[in-house]
């Protein structure tokens, strides 16, 4: 990973999904996201926000064009390359939450360090201060399922950090939220982003967007209002 | 990306402005950054490995009892089937050892004459069985020899009653005085004659079971006389059932001194021998050349060859019947670890998605349910094992056998449970593998 380059940029991507009937979910996007930077994504249903999600977290390969992540083209990185990128360097936050349900929240946190070779004694120092961080501290014993939607988007987020990536990537981390929970985890977002985090995040929410210091808005797979 | 991977660097490159030859070196090697190698997160170590494979094992304890339950089967089954073959082989082999291959007779060598008659061509010496005793692995030996008496009335009533119907006497042996424990009898009653009977020969008489019932005699605390052509034995005793020789139901038996005295009786008909288990080969040349050193030729020697052939017949049928059978129930198992594992891959997808999403490798999602397979093939093996050796422990006591389990075909059961658990992991570990972790999260947890 090089310092100076932008931490993600899109080159002209393309994705398309084999019909028939072809779909281009994403048609010559180019984006250039800087280190540090809070960029929301909006577009309505179908505008290719999830795919662009998808390719910016090397869980998706784009079809033409180049995806730069931190200075190094992701199509140089083989299949462990890029398990090792996601380890080390993202950290993702679902709509969904996916925590594992029978896993306590203080495991659920646990489970990334597994993968990006976080000594064994720094794996849990870190993730009970993550869950400080999100406010989960007195939680760290419970099970998902005990949860509330908020807490459990917590934990999700708590997952996310312990690892110390440099860029989380949300997807609609506020769809399945209310309104107040939500701006909990905004306020939360913020912080993370005024410790130098860069943060992605995808919402149809126009309030949720509105807090990014820039925004993106795609329509039929292109970037119609670069920010 | 980062400022925090390429700290080192830049201090490292600040450093060098004041090394000028090592500014040359470093300047020339700095690949372009894009070619900049990314380490692989492969710091999942085995312990991770073992630690995420048994995480959820007792979560779902129904789950896990369907799981195991094949394999527990299986391997109790193949425990308990080989368990049983070897206590029943040992079973079986006591009883063949002790109904035949440990029974040796002499007998001398006979010819037909001119005519037609069988005459016999050597004779057995009066000391035979202290001879016989003296060779290693002879157990018990003793003298036996069909009286004949041709026309001899044998009865217990002393009156010659001519309105009775004619029917066959009982034959008569003599016998000396070990001869009940060397062919394995048994007494219903009363005690067998002994070694002062024999020399003194004194007029007494065992009779077989089927003899007494014929005579009459139910008891001998009565002092019951059986008349053998007019001359009367005291009754000690009744044979009630023999190992061999089973022709000693049917029988008069005397001691061979009284035999001798009273009808003449010119030599031993047979010399009977309990031998060691496996010492008939050995025992077949020494017992003649011990009897008749000068022609061993002429005694006819009847031992076992060892292990009876047809023991070992039904030992590995009952082996071959019981592993196969094994075999089955272990794959019937091995194909329930299986099911159950890839249904467990199917109802996980959204966690296999999670775990690649935050940097998995495919191997060590394949691993991760290889290694959830090993162990749950291990519990159920050891379980099955337990079972297998508690079964053939209870089943040997209703029984009454000795149990006979190999410790190691218990260990071994239960690492086979791990081997079925290992390929039955493999289909669903590789299917796992292969998820797209776009579309697995595309499911939710």
């Amino acid at each position: 990973m090089t310092a100076g380059a932008p931490a993600i940029e899109l080159r002209d991507v393309t994705r398309s999904f084999p019909g028939p009937p072809e779909v281009q979910a994403l048609k010559g996007v180019s984006v250039s996201i800087a280190d540090g930077e809070y960029v929301s994504i909006t577009g309505p249903s179908g505008s290719g926000k999830s795919t662009m999600l998808n390719i910016l977290g090397l869980l998706d390969r784009p079809t033409v064009g180049e995806y730069w992540l931190g200075g190094v083209l992701s199509s140089s990185l083989d299949e462990d390359a890029r398990a090792a990128v996601r380890a080390r360097h993202l950290g993702f936050v679902f709509q969904a939450f996916h925590l594992m349900s029978r896993r306590n929240v203080l495991e659920n946190v646990l489970l990334p360090m597994l993968y990006n070779g976080t000594p064994r004694t720094e794996r849990e120092p870190r993730a009970r201060a993550a869950l400080e961080r999100v406010g989960l501290g007195h939680r760290i014993d419970f099970l998902p399922g005990t949860l509330s939607g908020g807490e459990r988007q917590r934990v999700a987020v708590a997952r996310a950090v312990a690892s110390r990536p440099r860029v989380l990537l949300a997807d609609e981390p506020t769809g399945n939220l209310d309104q107040t929970t939500s701006a909990e985890i905004m306020a939360l977002f913020e912080e993370l982003h005024a410790d130098g985090l860069t943060l992605v995040v995808i919402t149809h929410d126009r309030d949720v967007a509105r807090r990014a210091s820039r925004r993106i808005r795609l329509a039929d797979g292109r970037v119609s209002e670069p920010g | 990306m980062t400022a925090r991977d390429t700290r080192p660097l830049r201090a490292l490159r600040g450093w060098a402005h004041h090394q000028p030859a090592l500014l040359r070196r470093l300047r020339r090697p700095v690949p372009p950054p894009d070619d900049r190698p990314v380490e692989p997160a492969d710091r999942f170590r085995f312990s991770d490995l073992l630690g995420e494979a048994t995480a959820d094992i007792g979560s779902r304890p129904g789950r896990l009892v369907m799981t195991i339950a094949g394999t527990v089967l299986g391997i109790s089954a193949l425990i308990t089937t080989i368990g049983l073959a070897q206590t029943t082989a040992g079973q079986i082999a006591r009883q063949f050892d002790a109904d035949a291959a440990t029974q040796l007779v002499v007998t001398p060598r006979t010819a037909s004459t001119g005519g037609g008659a069988v005459v016999a061509t050597g004779a057995l010496p009066w000391d035979a069985v202290p001879r016989l005793e003296r060779l290693a692995g002879i157990e018990s030996a003793a003298l036996l020899a069909e009286v004949s008496l041709p026309g001899a009335v044998v009865t217990t009533v002393p009156v010659n009653d001519p309105s009775q119907p004619p029917s066959a006497p009982p034959p008569v042996y003599a016998a000396s005085e070990a001869l009940l424990d060397t062919i394995g009898g048994r007494l219903s009653t009363g005690r067998f004659f002994d070694a002062g009977h024999d020399l003194r020969a004194d007029r007494v008489a065992v009779l077989g079971v089927r003899a007494a019932d014929r005579l009459g005699v139910q008891r001998v605390d009565t002092q019951p006389s059986v008349f053998v052509d007019g001359i009367a034995y005291a009754v000690l005793g009744v044979i009630d059932s023999v190992d061999a020789r089973a022709e000693l139901l049917n029988a008069v038996v005397l001691p061979t001194g009284t035999a001798r005295a009273d009808f003449r009786l010119s030599a031993p008909g047979d010399a009977q021998a309990r031998i060691a288990v496996g010492a008939g080969p050995q025992l077949r040349g020494q017992a003649a050349l011990a009897l008749a050193p000068d022609d061993p030729e002429s005694l006819d020697v009847s031992a076992p060859d060892g292990r009876s052939q047809l023991g070992r017949d039904v030992q590995a049928d009952v082996n071959g019947v019981f592993v196969i059978l094994s075999a089955v129930v272990l794959v019937a198992g091995g194909v329930g670890i299986a099911n159950v594992t890839m249904l467990s891959v199917m109802e996980r997808v959204g966690e296999i998605g999670l775990r690649r999403a935050i940097g998995a490798t495919r191997r060590q999602i394949a691993g991760q349910f290889v290694a959830e397979s090993v162990v749950v093939g291990l519990l159920g093996g050891l379980i099955g094992a337990a079972l297998g050796v508690f079964a053939v422990v209870a089943i040997s006591a209703v029984r009454a056998w000795t149990p006979v389990v190999d410790p190691w075909i218990a260990l071994g059961g239960a690492l086979l449970g791990a081997v079925v658990g290992l390929v039955a992991g493999g289909f669903p570990a590789r299917r796992a593998a292969r998820i797209e972790p776009v579309d697995a999260l595309r499911g939710g947890t």
